[in-house]
């Protein structure tokens, strides 16, 4: 355990050294969002609607970027070698990697969601069903994190050596990350309609959660067969 | 190199050979990437505390043969026996005892120097490492910059810093004067004199490496071409070398 938080700071530390990385990703995610939102046009009510869609695309879409930088890092300048030879084990590798990504997802997450707010309208607050929703969203969030972190952080690894990387990172990833994406958006949505069915969100937030659970157990027991290859 | 061809001198025929527990022992031990063997047939015996040089132009399989000696990759063909056991039986403890300095120097580059020690050192089981201390030993100063900003002698020194702190019984140092210039390369060349343990060092620098080991291991085309004691390297590489210099020297 110990091992494992280890590893996670360093993955968190090595992020906060470099955060002007950050900065231009969170630049990227606001700077979709707006061009989503004129794409969309000035109808506010089209715009509040989709708004749960437009949220995830451009966390995908930055995702891509996080997640390709946070496995160059390791083959810069060979560290991961060293990580293997020192020796750390590659579930917890994985695990802390793949958890330091989620943390940032979500950081990045927490700056696109009040522009949602500011350009598409959006209201979050008040009691529905019993639960706040702006609470929910954070369920959202942080499962919807969790989903897109885990493979692409295997996905990550097995294309961090690979010229075409960029390109190859998004046509393995996304198609994979299909269902999480979809419940994660059609969870946002729901939040963000003026009446919101609670039975529907807590099915679709289940799904989510299912899927992490899928996700975080298999692409941990395949990491150590991309890493040591 | 398609086939695996016979050795022409091996350690079978070395009489000098020392007595003490065997380290390392690899017996037929090779490697191919697709049809092309790295190296092949290597017969390898290393005791507690010795210093071997493999030595070897470039492209002779002896940065390849080391990786595969510190399990940074699989052999092909072979025996190998770390500590006396196969290291695929527990490959965390065997990878426990041993450090590799690579020819990459394997740093996170926006960590400082004390960071990126400060990883290693946990990883490695040594928490309570003094690393003040292990940078002042290699002659670096404890400086916020990260290692982005170090030149390659300072690089260097890390990456010794980095052997020293994991505290391994067993070192790999491959192409340890690699990119330094002569000041930096007696420096590293005395950090390595320094070094507690048993040290196996990949180089064609042969003269120099050849002074910080006891004994050599010549590779050629990714074949072991003769053993001995260390200083009689340099007169061993000659005498592989001079049919290919003819050779060449007749070639219209």
């Amino acid at each position: 355990m110990s091992e494992l938080l280890h590893l996670f700071r360093k993955d968190l530390l090595i992020e906060w050294r470099s955060r002007s990385h950050g900065f231009a990703l969170a630049c990227f995610a606001l700077t979709l969002l707006l061009l989503f939102s004129f794409a969309i046009g000035p109808d506010t009510k089209t715009m509040s609607l989709h708004a749960g869609a437009y949220l995830w695309m451009s966390l995908l879409l930055s995702s891509t970027l996080l997640l390709a930088r946070s496995f160059q890092v390791e083959v810069e300048d060979g560290a991961i070698e060293t990580l293997i030879l020192a020796p750390a084990s590659a579930t917890r590798m994985f695990y802390a990697k793949a958890l330091a990504n989620a943390v940032q997802l979500a950081i990045l997450a927490a700056v696109a969601v009040p522009a949602v707010y500011a350009l598409y309208g959006v209201q979050l607050h008040g009691e529905v069903g019993g639960g706040h929703r702006l609470g929910q969203l954070v369920s959202v969030v942080a499962l919807g994190a969790a989903g897109l972190a885990a493979p692409g952080t295997l996905y990550a690894a097995l294309t961090a050596r690979l010229h075409a990387r960029q390109l190859l990172l998004p046509l393995l990833l996304f198609p994979l990350v299909v269902p999480c994406l979809l419940a994660a958006v059609k969870a946002t949505t729901l939040i963000v309609r003026p009446s919101l069915s609670e039975a529907e969100f807590t099915s679709w937030l289940a799904l989510l959660a299912c899927f992490d659970v899928l996700y975080w157990s298999v692409c941990g027991i395949l990491f150590g067969r991309v890493i040591e290859q | 190199m398609s086939g695996t061809p016979a050795i022409s001198r091996s350690e079978a025929g070395d009489a000098s050979a020392p007595s003490g527990e065997v380290v390392v022992e690899a017996r037929g031990l090779s490697r191919r990437f697709g049809k092309r063997w790295a190296f092949a047939r290597v017969d390898l015996t290393v005791r507690r505390s010795e210093r071997w040089l493999i030595l070897g132009a470039n492209g002779s399989g002896k940065t390849t043969l080391l990786r595969a000696l510190a399990t940074a990759i699989s052999p092909s063909l072979g025996r190998l026996r770390l500590f006396g056991q196969d290291p695929r039986e527990d490959l965390a403890a065997a990878r426990r005892r041993l450090a590799l300095l690579s020819h990459r120097t394997g740093f996170y580059e926006d960590l400082t120097a004390r960071d990126n020690l400060r990883v290693l050192a946990r990883l490695a089981g040594h928490p309570d490492a003094d690393l003040g201390a292990v940078l002042d030993r290699v002659g670096l100063e404890d400086r916020p910059d990260p290692v982005r900003a170090f030149s390659m002698g300072m690089r260097k020194r890390l990456a010794l810093a980095a052997v020293i702190v994991q505290r391994p019984e067993l070192v790999f140092l491959d192409e340890p004067f690699a990119a330094l210039d002569p000041a930096g390369m007696e420096d590293v060349a005395a950090l390595v004199r320094g070094l507690e343990g048993t040290v196996i060092v990949a180089s064609h620098q042969v003269e120099r490496a050849a002074a910080l080991c006891d004994r050599a291991l010549l590779m050629d085309a990714g074949l072991p071409r003769w053993t001995g004691p260390a200083h009689q390297a340099w007169m061993a590489w000659k005498a592989v070398q001079a049919p290919l210099a003819a050779a060449a020297g007749g070639a219209p």
